[in-house]
């Protein structure tokens, strides 16, 4: 339903003398146009103030007409800017949101689809009650687990690591996977199953042939919700990891947020839209499948 | 369909591990899914009710940690400026998202363009969001700025320092982050209308404000209380878009829940009043839940009845 | 020896008996029709002895060898679905030759397979397409194809026919007769529709509510239905049921209509001698065995007729025959006729009843007398 195909052969605005047409068509694109200027302008102004120098923005605020463009800004907050007493910029806490976003995906991914597989096409007696359970994970406040999960990381010496982030972040995001994709191969007929166990196919056969193949638009899905959110993610790498390790976000606030000495608004800026661009290029590669992710996710 | 792969070829133990394969591969999903839900759940829960300070203490203390979370002023306006914040929040973002859905389903050209265009706050982070929206509420380096720049020396927007309206700067940031959201499932829905029931409303003379306030929106009123059920969930969680933004001030003009519990847990070495004030969330998120999904479940078996 | 032989089975879901007792046995190379209304259990009877179902209690055997507990693959079965269950992302002779590869089928024999059935099922041309690309009925031939590779002990068919188009159910229905009378192998075949079990089968099973009702062979089961439910679920234009109290007189047993004018209807001679006075039957007769009343139809083929006086209320030509919604004394009736000789809306007309034809059920029990 999520595909926003426009499916109605029927255009109300369409009807009418053709001055009516041309007006109220007109103002459609007039109100369009007026909203998607206020979605743009605030990462246009972050944009354009990544190339100007410090002076300028500190003189004229952020809402000004550019001057003196300059990439070396972009430069800077890769590689060179201080934050948090080391200064190599943030291509070591964009390396850290990789490492943590890139195996937490692929594993909660992974196991979200057997878990799929399991609980829509092999039922046993409770495995609707533990389906429950594991959709309860979808909307546990991460407050309720953070001493819990500080203790439990502690124990196996996963404090202060990317690892121990990827651990919680995998088992978080079982919950989204399991739920996609068991609602997803729910409208599998059963009968392919049926039909493959007579061919002789056993559990795991069903899967690689059956099952894997029809899964990639909801592989799609699930990698895009997964990526994103736990890139976004900022809560748990505040207070499972701190200085070197921390992820991106973390990063940002920690500079930008720290209030003392002289502000870098371009360099920031810069580090911000580094922050916003894997999710955004996600986005934009998998709209499509994210708005199907999300009217997944809400609705269900 | 109970699971019996049988083999008579296999021995006893590969028979058993192939019947029960289903089982075998749930198992770390349930162990990981039920300490996170239920065993981390109670710890929190049981946190909350200990003696713990700085340090966890597993003695038991009694409920008064709830009631000095109570007597606690941030506390307070915390729960407050959520309810203020849930409110303006959820309806502004569905008000934007109806009106932007509808200007889509006027069958525009370069449809797909404008969809991505609102939606896109959505991919990314609070974290940045609110960064970038610091930047131009602030009067040192926003709008504020800029109007003194182009003449007008009297300009004063400083809603973000002001005790009074910073909580509506969270709450423009909020909106601008989410409306795209609920515009795509609002749109999604206006979609999944009957075109024939348009075309009826179009012959009956219905203007077109009338048939979408009288036939398309009441028709697709489910998604509607979906969209606010998910954004109500949001803002009971809302954390990281304020720290960027605000970090919950001036003062503790825009504090909300979660940010109390951080500050309890981390900062201040209260950790059984954090876990109480991350139980209260729980308790908020489960008064928005427990009866939508009671709802929804009583909604579904009773469809299923009139199908079968 | 039997082929299929399933004994004192019983299937429950929870306290929900949907199988009570169901004892069948099919011998080498039969073709059996399960049939039933929805929710009968016969595509529940159907899954068990796929073994996609578990047991309860009772007994399957398979060429002799006790199944109950072996895996669908292990039973050496093929079944043809409904929804044909073609594997969405494989082609048609991927589809075909999945199940001989789980069985590590050597590859020039599988090529022999194929081919063997392609030939038969005439789908050549169609081997390398993907399942989307093909109409229902090819669809169709390849679900049979799929289950023909094998070369199995026993074919399950689970309404096969039921999302074809009229057609093409009549064209496939000869093409499944056909497939069968080559192969000779035995058959189950679970449909709704009486007609095909009728056509297809060499025994059927008509089942109700769980139970198994009758099973034995087309004929029988029209002419001879044990009970009430049979004889109903069989046939159609449906047989009529008229309500009747037994008479009896110096010449024999004869029966008086409940809703009738009083006159004896003589029962055919040396038969239900032993049915007592006044006691309260049911009269079965089908549509098609009334007849104009002056061409003793019955007579001349060594039958004994009786005549009833029906009033038309409706009349419904179908080109072959035309059928009339009669009432016969009170009670509704249904007629089937020929069209050349059907009488008008509003006539009161007579007919021949062929009582040797005509079948008695007890009001109680509902069972035949």
């Amino acid at each position: 339903m999520a595909d926003a195909v426009p499916h109605r052969d029927f255009d109300p605005l369409s009807t009418g003398s053709f001055r009516q047409r041309i007006l109220s068509k007109t103002s459609v694109y007039m109100a369009l146009t007026i909203f998607a200027l206020g979605y743009l302008v605030p990462l246009v102004i972050i944009l354009i103030n990544t190339l100007r120098p410090l002076d300028e923005i500190v003189r004229s605020g952020f809402i000004a007409w550019p001057h003196d463009v300059s990439l070396q800004y972009w430069g800077e907050a890769w590689s060179t800017f201080c934050i948090g007493g080391t200064c190599e910029g943030v291509s070591r806490f964009f390396k850290n949101s990789l490492m943590m976003a890139v195996p937490a995906t692929i594993l909660s991914t992974a196991i979200g689809l057997v878990n799929g597989y399991v609980l829509s096409k092999w039922r046993f007696r409770g495995s609707d009650a533990l389906f429950g359970i594991i959709t309860l994970g979808v909307f546990m406040p991460a407050q309720m687990t953070l001493l819990p999960w500080a203790f439990v990381l502690g124990k196996l010496g996963l404090s202060n690591t990317i690892s121990g982030l990827v651990l919680v972040h995998t088992v978080q995001g079982l919950s989204f996977t399991t739920l996609f994709c068991r609602n997803y191969f729910v409208n599998i007929p059963d009968d392919l199953i049926k039909a493959a166990r007579i061919d002789g196919a056993g559990f795991w056969r069903i899967f690689r042939r059956i099952i894997l193949p029809l899964s990639p638009p909801i592989i799609i899905v699930a990698v895009i919700w997964q990526f994103t959110g736990i890139w976004n993610e900022f809560l748990f790498g505040t207070v499972f990891t701190s200085g070197a390790n921390q992820p991106i976000t973390s990063a940002i606030v920690a500079f930008s947020g720290s209030g003392t000495g002289e502000r870098h608004y371009n360099v920031e800026a810069a580090a911000v839209i580094m922050a916003a661009i894997p999710p955004l290029f996600i986005y934009l590669v998998g709209g499509k499948y994210f708005v199907r992710g999300l009217t997944q996710g809400a609705v269900k | 369909m109970r699971s019996q792969i049988e083999a008579g070829y296999l021995h006893a133990r590969g028979r058993w591990l192939a019947d029960h394969m289903p089982q075998i591969v749930l198992i770390p999903t349930v162990f990981a899914t039920l300490t996170y839900v239920v065993l981390f759940s109670l710890w929190t829960v049981w946190l909350s009710v200990s003696a713990s300070t700085v340090l966890p203490d597993p003695t038991f203390a009694g409920f008064h940690e709830y009631a000095a979370l109570w007597q606690n002023k941030r506390w307070t306006v915390a729960y407050q400026n959520l309810f203020l914040f849930g409110l303006l929040y959820v309806v502004g973002s569905m008000i934007l998202g109806t009106l932007l859905a509808i200007l889509i389903d006027q069958r525009v050209r370069f449809e797909s363009v404008w969809r991505t265009i609102y939606l896109y706050p959505l991919a990314i982070s609070f974290i940045v969001t609110g960064t970038v929206w610091r930047w131009i509420f602030h009067p040192q380096t926003g709008v504020e700025l800029a109007l003194k720049d182009m003449g007008w020396l009297a300009a004063r927007f400083d809603w973000i320092t002001n005790r009074d309206l910073a909580i509506y700067v969270v709450v423009i940031t909020g909106i601008w982050h989410a409306s795209g959201f609920a515009m795509a499932l609002i749109l999604a829905g206006l979609r999944s209308v009957d075109g024939d029931l348009i075309k009826a409303a179009q012959i009956d003379g219905a203007s077109l404000q009338r048939t979408y306030r009288r036939v398309i929106l009441p028709v697709i009123w489910p998604i509607f209380l979906a969209v606010a059920v998910v954004l109500l969930q949001f803002a009971i969680k809302t954390y990281d878009l304020v720290v960027a933004l605000t970090q919950g001030g001036p003062g503790v003009a825009t504090t909300v829940p979660a940010i109390v519990v951080y500050d309890l847990m981390f900062q201040r070495g209260q950790i059984a009043q954090g876990a109480a004030a991350a139980v209260m969330i729980l308790l908020a998120l489960a008064t928005v839940l427990v009866p939508y999904t009671a709802y929804t479940a009583w909604r579904r078996s009773r469809e299923g009845a009139h199908h079968g | 020896m039997s082929s299929l032989l399933i004994k004192d089975l019983r299937k429950s879901y929870g306290s929900v008996e949907v199988l009570k007792n169901i004892n069948l046995e099919a011998e080498s190379g039969e073709f059996v029709a399960l049939v039933g209304p929805s929710g009968c259990g016969k595509s529940t009877l159907l899954s068990i002895i796929a073994g996609l179902e578990s047991v309860t209690s009772g007994e399957i055997r398979i060429d002799d060898i006790l199944v109950n507990d072996r895996a669908p693959k292990d039973r050496d079965i093929a079944m043809v679905f409904q929804s044909y269950a073609l594997y969405p992302t494989m082609s048609v002779r991927e589809n075909m030759t999945f199940g001989m590869e789980s069985r590590h089928v050597p590859k020039a024999q599988q090529q022999e397979a194929i081919d063997r059935v392609s030939a038969l099922l005439q789908i050549e041309p169609l081997l390398d397409r993907k399942p989307s690309q093909l109409s229902g009925g090819q669809r169709q031939r390849v679900a049979m194809g799929r289950a023909l590779v094998r070369d199995p002990k026993l074919f399950l068919f689970d309404e096969p026919l039921s999302n074809l188009d009229a057609k093409l159910r009549i064209e496939m229905r000869t093409e499944i007769k056909k497939l069968h009378q080559n192969v000779g192998k035995t058959t189950v075949y679970v449909t709704h529709d009486q007609i095909e079990a009728m056509t297809l089968a060499s025994r059927i099973a008509v089942m109700h509510k769980g139970v198994l009702q009758q099973y034995d062979t087309p004929k029988m089961i029209y002419e001879r239905p044990v009970n009430r439910f049979v004889a109903s679920f069989m046939g159609s234009p449906t047989m009529n049921f008229l309500d009747a109290r037994v008479a009896r007189s110096e010449s024999g047993v004869g029966l008086v209509l409940a809703a009738g004018d009083g006159s004896v209807l003589p029962l055919p001679s040396g038969t239900f001698s032993n049915l007592a006075p006044d006691r309260n039957i049911v009269l079965g007769v089908r549509p098609e065995h009334f007849s104009p009343a002056h061409e003793q139809r019955a007579e001349r083929k060594g039958g004994q007729s009786v005549i009833m006086r029906a009033k038309v209320d409706m009349v419904e030509p179908t080109g072959s025959q035309t059928i009339l919604m009669v009432t016969i004394g009170g009670s509704d009736a249904v007629i089937a006729c020929e069209p050349d000789h059907a009488p008008s809306q509003g006539d009161t007309v007579s007919f021949a009843v062929d009582m040797t034809k005509a079948c008695l059920f007890d009001p109680a029990t509902e069972q035949r007398l």
